[in-house]
């Protein structure tokens, strides 16, 4: 990492520092780096940053850093590190806020990332039009936009021999509702997909 | 007790011998599963990383159906539908601007009155005399490795039912039923969850080491409670002794099934045939 200027980066993403605070709730200023967080992280290994970090760069204003990072993604939201942290940092809600943020942002991921966004869409666009999630669309869509056309093909037969594959959508009657939902969302915060 | 019941969308599919064995199971415990009507999905596990309101609506228009039904108590049994509802309830009844947002893009008016229980709660707080009476093949010698996962028990500000470290509901329930639960490491490890479709890469690690704390605890098979940690550590025991050189055969069930066959209920009913590892080894042992 290069080095950066600590009051610069500070004062310039000052309303960041407070938005990811008052969005996600959490009270990131409280956090001294004991790294409990990163300890326990079952996905640590993945990230580019560590989530002891994460919290770190928060405070110091890094928001270019951290909104292209693949740790905001990668997170599993396995709440580990909010049941562990010594200061009630809930870090997972902090990731979540992050990620919607950079999502807003139009700050696209790349790599592993990318893959968790575009399973993401691909799961809600079939709860935006069936009301539930569907999962053979939610494959063939994840599929079609990840480029990773035979990702889980394997599974298919085996699923249908065992009739765990349902072939066709079940929708809501009230689909209609779950559209209103949707696009109420989008009004309110202009920021789903 | 009458329960408002959210079956979630696996329910249909991937996690359909979870949906029989709690209906056989609720059925000889009299407890009345009331399926919320035209129910939706809840979000996961998506909508969280999208946008906040979102991921409060979703299940709050499940919330508000299942409010009008008059019943006090919602349960579910995945585990990520559980917290879904859970969070969005505690949400809404914790913060009165969020309610009245949420209410505004649902469309339905939900004012807060129900219990949000997980159905391990909900089935391990059932009279314990009544559990008793009903385990009629006790699965005796039979040792299990109680897997709790994350969204179960965590965070414990929206779960608060069980030790998030060190959860011990479905152990119990599992002695009640007869069988030795042991203690091992792994009961609260994460599978990975919807990273098995995005990033199986990742996730085979996670599931890799959940499999290696069940051998090494010397278990006979694991027991779940949510159809995500069910498609990971069944199906997906394929893809980690395919891409990590391993060998394992371990049967994985929802302990619905196992409190089920302890009941005596037949394994039609409760779905045991449609696991992807072998499990006939377990059921000769125990059915």
């Amino acid at each position: 990492m290069e080095s950066i200027n600590l009051n610069q980066s500070i004062s310039k993403n000052a309303d960041f520092i407070q938005r990811i605070g008052e969005e996600s709730g959490q009270p990131v200023q409280k956090c001294y780096q004991c790294g409990k967080c990163t300890a326990g992280c079952p996905v640590a290994f993945a990230m580019d940053y560590t989530p002891n970090q994460v919290i770190r760069m928060v405070q110091l204003g890094m928001k270019d850093e951290l909104l292209k990072s693949n740790t905001i993604w990668i997170c599993a939201s396995c709440s580990t590190c909010s049941t562990r942290c010594p200061c009630n940092v809930e870090v997972a809600h902090v990731m979540e806020s992050l990620r919607i943020m950079a999502g807003r942002s139009g700050t696209a991921p790349a790599g592993k990332a990318k893959y968790v966004e575009i399973m993401y869409n691909a799961l809600l666009s079939t709860v935006e039009k069936y009301g539930r999630t569907y999962e053979v669309g939610l494959v063939l869509q994840n599929n079609l936009r990840s480029g990773k056309l035979f990702n889980g093909a394997d599974m298919g037969m085996p699923m249908l021999q065992k009739g765990k594959l349902k072939l066709s959508p079940s929708k809501v009657k009230g689909a209609a509702e779950i559209a209103r939902i949707f696009s109420e969302v989008r009004k309110m915060e202009g920021g789903v997909k | 007790m009458r329960y408002a019941y959210f079956p979630g969308c696996s329910s249909h599919g991937t996690g359909k011998e979870y949906e029989s064995s709690t209906q056989a199971v609720a059925k000889k415990l009299g407890m009345e599963l009331v399926e919320i009507p035209d129910w939706s999905c809840c979000g996961a596990t998506a909508a969280h990383g999208k946008s906040h309101l979102l991921n409060v609506a979703l299940p709050a228009r499940n919330l508000a159906i299942a409010e009008d039904m008059g019943l006090d108590t919602l349960t579910t049994g995945c585990a990520a539908c559980y917290q879904q509802l859970a969070n969005a309830n505690k949400e809404m009844t914790e913060n009165k601007e969020i309610k009245e947002k949420i209410n505004k893009i649902t469309g339905k008016e939900y004012k807060g009155t129900l219990k949000v229980k997980s159905l391990v709660e909900a089935i391990g707080t059932v009279d314990q005399e009544l559990l008793k009476s009903n385990i009629v093949k006790p699965l005796s010698g039979l040792r299990v490795a109680a897997y709790y996962g994350c969204l179960l028990v965590r965070p414990p500000q929206i779960t608060g039912f069980d030790d998030p470290e060190n959860p011990m509901f479905m152990d119990n329930m599992m002695k009640l039923a007869g069988a030795e639960a042991l203690d091992w490491a792994h009961k609260t490890e994460c599978c990975g969850a919807s990273l098995g479709v995005s990033n199986l890469g990742i996730a085979v690690k996670l599931i890799n080491k959940i499999l290696k704390g069940v051998i090494a605890s010397g278990a006979d098979c694991v027991v779940v409670a949510c159809p995500f940690c069910h498609l990971n550590l069944d199906w997906h025991q394929k893809s980690v002794n395919k891409q990590l050189g391993t060998s394992y055969e371990m049967p994985v069930f929802y302990f619905t099934e196992l409190l089920g066959l302890a009941m005596g209920i037949n394994q039609d009913e409760l779905g045991l045939k449609t696991h992807f590892t072998d499990t006939q080894k377990i059921l000769s042992k125990v059915g």
